[in-house]
């Protein structure tokens, strides 16, 4: 039997990987926007381990809902990105710095 | 009209005449501005005089109320108010008199002068000024009073303004009277300190029970309360009757026209720390300490300032210096609590001052505005009334029996004999001294004005003659109380007038012992003979006769021969370079101080300039952080969540979880 442990385990890992991926990536904005995917992905896996183990499906109700908005978020994500591209010829995370102070 | 009702047109007929004079003074010209200003100090002098013959007569009462509250703050009543008595009324009279002929004499003077409407707009207001500050029964009305003469006296000493030595002695004058009045400010919020009110009766009622109380000024020390209150006063006092060392003022506010210098600085307003004192003696009486300073103070005066009038050249300068030895006197005769003598001779003072500053005048105006004694001499043949009423007046300055100068002065310097301060003793001397000093430098001058050569040139002999009736009327006018005024010192001195007014306590009643060998004006005199005064004065006239009249070359000679004295006393002992230096010098000096400090280094340099550098070098650190990149960014976010989440799961468990 797999404990409820192992699955917020998991989900922490998953977190952990993808922050790291957020910040230590230096290349691309693609990598980034999958980071944040996979972010979502480990909160959905910690909705489901709760609904399962709790006995409670109104988590595994919220996981469709954080599936759509991340699919429409992603869509959004990568349409900025082909403007971006267009406008800066470039996707290189290290580019992109008109924030600048 | 009710005695009330007089009380108060006294004081505002002179301030109408004034607003008239000053504001309408096109409309109504010369004549309108002289007529109304004179008008309205006729008045008040008439009414003065009435109610001065009410109180002789008994007719009238001590009176003391208040006429208008202007606010009530925090308990403290601001207020106007007349206390008139027997002192109070006797100022009114002698003030009012001698300014209303100086007003008459004014149109003759300031005759050919532009600015004639606003002369006599100020004169009025300054009659208006005094006969407040005098009328007073508040310490509040009394430093407006005090403030107002003091700023017609900087109005009027400049009053020709495009003159630079009048613009520099009139700031002058207002700058040491602040010194003073700041004095007189600390007296007078010590004095609100201690008895919670500002009105002299509920004071005066009080400070007994405080005779003994202390006050530390300064930690650790204890010092009389009543002795630090009098001195502050009496700062204040310093400065308004020019007492040493705060008398530079004095002789150069002659910068101002002569019939100012008659008014102002011999008559009235430089009385005006004598009739504070005397009106405060419940107060000095309880501060032996205060009595004797006031006391020294007044004898360094009456006899240092006498030696500088030796030696000055200038008509008015002399009558200057004279004028600061005479208040030096009434400040020792305050300070031997000899209150009314100090009273009396400020009323013969005022009247033969005056007479004597007018006389000056005149022979300004005969001498087209030339004021060096050295150039005159003879004039007696071409001014017969003023040479007689200038003789009076000398007469009556330096004492002579039967003159009004010599009952008040007498009576001084035998009220310094009989005092029982520390110090007294020194301060007979200096009196008896300066009896010589003062019949020495009045009968200069007198003798090289009126006698001897006449040193003029040609031009101006040509054009010397008397002055008109306007001028002569005053001089004559005043002439008759400068001789007549001693007799009053029956009533005065040692009669029963300032019974009630006046609080001299048994101790230092100098005049009641006095009193006692006292026998009429006439045996006064008599009595006058056993004393040195007498004959000092007389030598003091002989030696002024032989030096400057019959043996002119011995001036020279004894010049030569004392050099180093006479430098002394031509610079007039350093006062004025001691100044310059000390408190002019050293005040730019700190000023430039706190301006290198204070203002480039702190102010520009540190605060200014200095925040608005701590400020760029702050964002220069943290625009740093703003590097621009997404990640880091999102990393201080992720940072911050952090944060937070420990907060929230590691937070101090206080009561519920």
């Amino acid at each position: 039997m797999i404990a409820l442990s192992d699955y917020l385990i998991l989900g922490a890992v998953l977190f952990g990987l993808s922050v790291a991926g957020i910040f230590l990536n230096r290349k691309n904005v693609i990598i980034l926007l999958m980071a944040i995917e996979l972010m979502l992905l480990s909160v959905n896996m910690n909705f489901v381990a709760f609904s399962y183990f709790l006995d409670d499906t109104a988590g595994q109700v919220f996981v469709f809902f954080i599936l759509t908005v991340a699919a429409a978020e992603a869509a959004i994500g990568l349409a900025i990105l082909v403007v971006l591209f267009r406008n800066r010829q470039t996707i290189n995370v290290q580019d992109l710095d008109t924030l600048k102070g | 009209m009710t005695l009330e009702q007089i009380y108060l047109a006294i004081p505002l007929a002179p301030l109408f005449g004034s607003i008239v004079a000053g504001l309408f003074g096109r409309v109504i010209g010369r004549t309108g501005a002289h007529v109304v200003a004179i008008l309205g100090v006729g008045i008040s002098c008439v009414l003065s005089l009435y109610v001065l013959q009410q109180f002789v007569t008994g007719a009238a009462e001590t009176y003391n109320a208040t006429v208008y509250t202007w606010m009530v703050s925090e308990g403290i009543h601001f207020e106007v108010g007349f206390l008139i008595d027997k002192l109070t009324v006797l100022m009114m009279s002698v003030v009012t008199f001698v300014s209303l002929m100086v007003h008459i004499y004014t149109i003759g003077y300031m005759h050919d002068d532009p600015g004639y409407q606003r002369f006599f707009s100020y004169i009025a207001l300054f009659t208006f000024s005094m006969l407040m500050l005098v009328m007073s029964n508040n310490f509040l009305q009394l430093f407006f009073g005090w403030e107002a003469v003091g700023l017609v006296s900087y109005l009027l000493i400049g009053f020709w303004h495009t003159k630079p030595t009048a613009i520099y002695a009139n700031l002058k004058a207002f700058l040491v009277n602040r010194v003073g009045d700041f004095g007189f400010l600390l007296g007078i919020a010590a004095i609100y300190m201690t008895f919670s009110s500002m009105d002299y009766a509920t004071v005066f009622a009080q400070a007994p029970e405080q005779a003994q109380a202390m006050i530390q000024v300064i930690p650790g020390t204890d010092w009389s309360l009543m002795s630090v209150i009098c001195i502050l006063l009496f700062i204040g006092a310093m400065g308004k009757s020019a007492q040493v060392p705060l008398h530079v003022w004095l002789p150069d506010s002659m910068e101002g026209p002569t019939p100012i210098s008659a008014l102002i600085h011999a008559a009235t307003m430089v009385t005006a720390g004598i009739f504070m004192v005397a009106r405060m003696s419940p107060l000095f009486e309880l501060s032996e300490t205060a009595l004797t300073v006031v006391m020294v103070i007044g004898a360094i005066t009456a006899l240092f300032m006498g030696f500088l009038g030796i030696v000055q050249n200038d008509i008015k300068r002399v009558v200057a210096y004279s004028t600061l030895s005479q208040l030096g006197y009434m400040t020792v005769a305050l300070g031997a609590s000899a209150y009314a003598a100090g009273i009396f001779h400020l009323m013969t003072h005022a009247f033969f001052k005056a007479l004597l500053f007018l006389a000056a005048g005149s022979v300004i105006i005969a001498m087209h505005h030339d004021q060096d004694i050295r150039n005159m001499g003879g004039l007696r043949k071409y001014m017969p009334i003023t040479w007689i009423t200038a003789l009076i007046g000398s007469l009556a300055l330096i004492g002579t029996p039967f003159f009004s100068g010599f009952y008040s002065k007498d009576t001084i310097i035998e009220a310094v004999h009989h005092s029982h301060l520390p110090g007294s003793g020194l301060v007979y001397a200096a009196v008896l001294a300066g009896v010589f000093v003062t019949a020495l430098y009045s009968f200069r001058m007198y003798f090289l004005v009126f006698h001897g050569q006449e040193r003029m040139d040609r031009h101006t002999r040509g054009h010397l003659r008397e002055s008109p009736w306007v001028i002569t009327i005053p001089l004559i006018m005043l002439a008759i109380p400068s001789v007549l005024s001693g007799y009053l010192i029956d009533p005065v001195v040692f009669g029963n007038w300032f019974d009630g007014v006046i609080h001299v306590s048994g101790q230092h009643d100098v005049l009641a012992e006095i009193g006692q060998h006292y026998h009429g004006p006439v045996a006064f005199v008599a009595h006058a003979f056993g004393g040195p005064a007498i004959y000092l004065a007389g030598a003091g006239v002989a030696t002024a006769w032989y030096v400057y009249l019959k043996n002119p070359q011995l001036a020279d000679t004894m010049r030569r021969r004392f050099a180093a004295i006479y430098t002394l006393l031509v610079n007039k002992y350093y006062a004025d370079d001691f100044n310059e230096v000390v408190f002019a010098g050293g005040a730019r000096g700190v000023g430039q101080l706190l301006w290198r400090i204070g203002d480039v280094a702190i102010i520009d340099g540190l605060i200014v300039n200095g925040g608005a550098r701590m400020v760029g070098w702050v964002s220069g650190m943290l625009r740093r952080i703003q590097t621009g990149y997404l990640y880091t960014y999102a990393f201080s976010m992720i940072l911050g969540l952090m944060l937070m989440i420990f907060w929230f799961v590691f937070r101090p468990m206080g009561g519920s979880a």
